[in-house]
């Protein structure tokens, strides 16, 4: 077995799914954690990767790396997989990392499986799918096994170690993609929403505002999320769409608000682990499936939970 | 300028889905199959880029692509109703239990058949929902690849984008030929007419077998594989919790629920 795990990070920051990724890798024995990104990324990166137990970590840094969005990172990984002869990848199930996915995938003519919540010692992937209805065990039967795993899988677990990083810098050959202007999201200082541990969600209910649903999310620390109705109506962005052509989250708490909660929705949401709704709609199909559900305006329960929960925290 | 829309008939997003117990596929016979949602928008967004480019007078066409089984001309008849021109669907027996390597290996060859400027597909199918497919088919034809767009623009042999995503809207472009993924939103799907649904049943589908395409059986299907699933269990549904009305207290009692969770 040689178990690598592709490293997300942002200028040489690395993501919370990145430590939970080493963790589970961590079953399989030896982990070589592989980052790409531009010269320097991989030696910022590298106390952050030495926390959860690595034993190898090699980056591939190229200065043109971020002017093409998943061809050029896919060529150099596919490379080095290839040269080092790993057994199995793992990489985030994020929009990125699936295109990495796919393209190391036919790149080194090999299995891939998305979208797993679990990895067992052995390659073997547990998916969730179906809104949580059915759990599949699947396993790549040609090449290296690449399995995309989804954010909030595991909890991360610390390991140190003390690897030095190795740099390579292959010669990549770039596609005839040009960007020409890039205007990064404003986060507002909220997490990812596949990432947070809370989500707070939105939908038709909000009539728009989203203003209570924010409060909630910002007080929690939490991400905010829409129903298909809301983003459709344009009171917030389709990134934010939980649902079944949207994100599918499964944070520890999620709080649907004005959410009625049709099959739609809760193939995206169903396997949280807490589930609290509000709907003035007492026959919502959203509470066959919340632990905690309140019949009422979220307009009314809102603020009154915001300020309840503001106030317990002092 | 010839387009290509790679679609995919699918088990409507709306109904409730089960895997069947011997093949360990998605059960396709119990529920009604549907043109994928996210598809209409790709179809949707070739018919508009032919309207702002002189239309079919200036010989632009729009060609379907798919591969599944013979059913799957319903779905293709969608897209012809909605103002596609014809369509080519893959079908053999050898194809069931195709993954996405398969899959993408089969339409790469009929996108070199017939040899498109401009290849569209939506993000993802609502069943699988891998959303490898478009970078599958960059990697096989050795193509540029413009995803996740919600605007494109096409002039003389450029394609330009706006790529959106949670790190935020890039500008990018690409001479053609490029194949483009548009999210949903980026348009909204047209309803077809009655004139397009009658002038849609005298639309041509080719139907190709393995055989015309020089695929063998062992390639593709259950057979050839790259992964498989090894068992699968039905999760037991969620039951509902405690239900409260509000009446003035309601956000207390959250509150205190989240408390008592340890979760605020």
């Amino acid at each position: 077995m040689s178990t690598f795990v592709f490293i997300d990070h942002i200028d040489g920051a690395i993501t919370k799914t990145a430590g939970e990724l080493l963790t589970i890798a961590r079953r399989a024995g030896e982990v070589t954690a592989v980052l790409v990104g531009t010269p320097g990324d991989g030696t910022k990166a590298a106390a952050a990767i030495n926390s959860f137990g690595a034993n190898k970590i090699i980056a591939i840094e190229d200065s043109a790396i971020n002017d093409h969005p998943s061809a050029l990172v896919a060529q150099g990984l596919a490379d080095l997989l290839l040269e080092k002869g790993a057994t199995t990848l793992l990489i985030p199930s994020t929009a990125r990392g699936k295109e990495i996915a796919a393209r190391v995938a036919v790149r080194t003519n090999s299995g891939i499986i998305t979208d797993a919540v679990d990895v067992t010692a052995d390659s073997i992937a547990t998916q969730s799918i179906f809104g949580g209805s059915a759990v599949v065990h699947s396993k790549v039967s040609k090449g290296i096994a690449i399995i995309t795993v989804r954010p909030n899988s595991v909890e991360p677990e610390s390991k140190p170690s003390t690897c030095d990083v190795e740099v390579v810098s292959p010669k990549l050959t770039p596609t005839k993609v040009l960007i020409s202007n890039r205007e990064p999201a404003k986060r507002g200082g909220r997490p990812e929403l596949t990432e947070a541990s809370i989500v707070v969600s939105g939908g038709r209910g909000t009539n728009g505002d989203f203003a209570p649903v924010e409060a909630l999310a910002d007080l929690l620390g939490a991400a905010v999320g829409a129903s298909r109705a809301a983003t459709d109506a344009g009171w917030y962005p389709h990134s934010h769409q939980v649902g079944q052509t949207g994100k599918t989250v499964s944070p520890s708490l999620y709080i649907a608000c004005g959410i009625s909660g049709a099959i739609q929705h809760r193939a995206g949401m169903q396997t949280s682990k807490v589930i609290v709704a509000i709907n003035k709609d007492p026959e919502a199909p959203i509470f066959e499936v919340t632990d905690f559900g309140v019949v009422g305006d979220l307009f009314a329960v809102l603020p009154q939970a915001t300020s309840a929960i503001a106030a317990r925290k002092g | 300028m010839k387009i290509a829309v790679c679609v995919k008939q699918v088990p409507d997003s709306w109904a409730e889905k089960k895997l069947n117990a011997s093949t360990k596929l998605i059960d396709r016979e119990s529920v009604d199959a549907v043109l994928n949602d996210l598809d209409e928008y790709a179809v949707e967004s070739a018919l508009q880029i032919v309207e702002a480019n002189g239309g079919a007078e200036a010989g632009h066409t729009v060609t379907l692509i798919s591969m599944g089984p013979e059913r799957a001309t319903e779905a293709l008849r969608k897209g012809l109703s909605m103002g596609a021109d014809d369509a080519v669907l893959v079908s053999d027996v050898a194809l069931a239990g195709s993954d996405a390597l398969a899959t993408s290996l089969i339409l790469a060859k009929v996108i070199q058949r017939i040899n498109p400027d401009l290849i569209l597909c939506g993000t993802e199918s609502t069943d699988a929902r891998m959303s490898v497919i478009p970078s599958m088919l960059s990697e096989r034809l050795e193509l540029p690849q413009l995803s996740f767009a919600g605007e494109v623009n096409v002039s003389a042999d450029q394609v330009s984008i706006k790529r959106v995503t949670d790190e935020g809207v890039d500008s990018m472009n690409s001479p053609m030929p490029v194949i483009v993924s548009v999210i949903e939103k980026i348009n909204e799907p047209r309803y077809p007419s009655f004139k397009g649904i009658m002038a849609a049943k005298k639309k041509k589908i080719e139907v190709l077998s393995l055989v015309d395409l020089g695929v063998s059986a062992a390639e593709v299907g259950g057979a050839g594989a790259w992964s498989l699933v090894n068992d699968f269990n039905e999760q037991a549904a969620r039951s509902a919790g405690v239900k409260v009305t509000d009446e003035g207290a309601g956000g207390t009692a959250l509150s205190e629920f989240l408390a008592e969770k340890r979760l605020a």
